[in-house]
């Protein structure tokens, strides 16, 4: 390392961003990664479930099928249709991948690795910050099914606007009851603190009312209503193609990971490997092995995903608003006042 | 390093706002204020106001905003660009927007929200609920049944009763 360079790292800003660079860059490379896959995986997964074979020409297993497809997408001649908003157009797929790019930052992916934290930014509003940038992923929608100047397009993304809304308020106010017991946003708090008993079996039905929001905040079937085949065509991205279709499609995949992640935090210990005193194995391994058990349990959500997608039909409209509205949100209160109930007779005790 | 970065959001923050109000076309107008809104959460941020700075995303631009730009695209967009507004609308908005600058200059003549250094203000999410549940407790309250009135508001009016007449086909 050359002296200069060396220097520059010495200042404590200096090295705190590249540290803060290194693991974005990681983090980014990891999730697109899991995105590409995740992807061949849905194919492979809902074509056991129908019996069929699935893409498996591309390399071993078909391996290779998300490369190809990318590059497919990537070379595809850029169509602008004429009757669009140019601007929004082309900007509204770019603000659908940027949320769940931006809410990773703040969910740790492991303890500590030879001296890092292993958490791009442990921010104090943890919870508080992934749900403000989530909810903003709407606009890209929205703006995709507005500026298309076209009628499937415009149903999809008023319809997407209203479910969003709808199941970010029985989302939000679950999770009050998680951070009752905790008693921190902090997501590295939250980790911490299931270090005995993970969340789920503390507050089952925060768990519950989390998990079926998360399958309407995320567009995935049995909530897909924004992008109904048979009844919208495409739904809000009707008119895309190329490059700015796939970013659409990547922003609907990177939102399931960073769902299953968020529930893995929460409810599922995170990091905490189950049964085994980690420490014993010493402090590099204790870490691996941290990270590994949450990318297994960060595995098995996103399987759990595509399992329900392929195994359960598709709501109706009004359906999908009563559930949000006269169930979710009653059962959400009603977990909370619980909960408060609960550990304020026990601070008396 | 602070310093520069709040006048770089004072500044954007200040020409996202006077850009909202001279666009034309409502939804570019929405998605401004928006930005705007974005920018004045970084001013949180360098005042330590973390909570404050995700409330204001969470809550404005997250959730009121996206429900504005639902009516407007709801409504015919068109006809508001076109839309051109007389004489005595204009000396009213001036009237208006004159008196609420007095305001802001005499409040800020006064001083005392002149000087607050920079990270002084305690703005973690238990010192932001220790306020709120001592000190403000009963502002606090008060506004959520404001919210709560004006919530069942609504609900009155788009239930206003039918008349005799048109009873519903069935039952």
């Amino acid at each position: 390392m050359s002296p200069v360079f060396s220097n520059l790292l010495a200042q404590p800003g200096v090295a705190l961003a590249a540290e803060a660079a290194v693991k974005i860059a990681v983090v980014i490379v990891v999730l697109m990664g899991m995105v590409a896959y995740t992807v061949l995986a849905e194919r492979r997964i809902c074509a056991l479930i129908q019996d069929r074979l699935g893409p498996n020409r591309v390399g071993a297993f078909g391996l290779l099928q998300p490369i190809a497809d990318s590059f497919k997408l990537l070379l595809k001649e850029n169509v602008l249709p004429g009757h669009v908003n140019r601007f929004w157009y082309v900007l509204a797929p770019t603000i659908a991948m940027a949320p769940p790019l931006l809410t990773l930052a703040v969910i740790p992916f492991g303890n500590t690795l030879a001296g890092f934290n292993l958490v791009i930014a442990d921010l104090d509003v943890g919870v508080l910050w992934i749900f403000s940038i989530a909810s903003l992923g709407v606009y890209g929608i929205v703006l995709a099914g507005w500026a298309s100047n076209s009628k499937y397009p415009f149903l999809g993304g008023m319809r997407s606007a209203a479910q969003l809304i709808s199941y970010e308020v029985p989302m939000g106010l679950s999770v009050v009851s998680v951070f009752l017991l905790v008693g921190s946003l902090k997501l590295s708090n939250v980790v911490a603190y299931q270090a005995g008993t993970w969340l789920i079996f503390k507050a089952p039905l925060a768990f519950l009312i989390f998990l079926v929001s998360a399958f309407a905040e995320t567009n995935r079937l049995p909530f897909d209503l924004p992008e109904a085949e048979q009844e919208l065509v495409g739904g809000y991205n009707t008119e895309y193609g190329q490059m700015k279709f796939a970013l659409f499609f990547l922003a609907e995949y990177a939102n399931m990971i960073v769902a299953s992640a968020l529930i893995v935090t929460l409810f599922f210990g995170g990091w905490q490997v189950p049964f085994v005193r980690v420490e014993a194995f010493g402090p590099i391994l204790a870490g691996a092995l941290g990270v590994a058990a949450f990318f297994v349990k960060l595995l098995a959500f996103i399987v759990f995903f595509i399992w329900v997608r392929w195994t359960l039909p598709r709501f109706r409209y009004d359906q999908l608003m009563r559930l949000g509205w006269r169930v979710l949100l009653p059962l959400a209160l009603l977990n909370i006042v619980a909960t408060a109930l609960a550990l304020a007779l026990k601070l008396r005790a | 390093m602070e310093a520069a970065l709040f006048h770089l959001f004072s500044f954007l923050t200040l020409a996202g706002a006077l850009l909202v109000i001279t666009r034309r076309d409502p939804v570019n107008a929405a998605m401004l204020l928006v930005l705007t809104f974005f920018f004045m959460a970084g001013l949180f941020v360098l005042a330590h106001a973390w909570f404050l700075a995700a409330a204001q995303i969470l809550v404005y631009a997250g959730a009121i905003m996206v429900l504005f730009l639902f009516v407007i695209m709801l409504l015919d967009a068109k006809e508001e660009t076109r839309r051109c507004f007389g004489r005595v609308a204009g000396v009213g908005a001036l009237a208006v927007g004159g008196a609420l600058l007095a305001a802001l200059a005499g409040v800020i003549r006064d001083g005392r929200l002149w000087r607050v250094p920079a990270g002084d203000a305690e703005g973690t999410t238990a010192a932001v609920g220790r306020l709120l549940f001592n000190t403000y407790l009963l502002p606090f309250e008060v506004a959520s049944v404001l919210l709560l009135a004006a919530t069942v508001g609504v609900i009155v009016l788009i239930r206003a009763p039918r008349r005799p007449d048109d009873a519903p086909p069935s039952a």
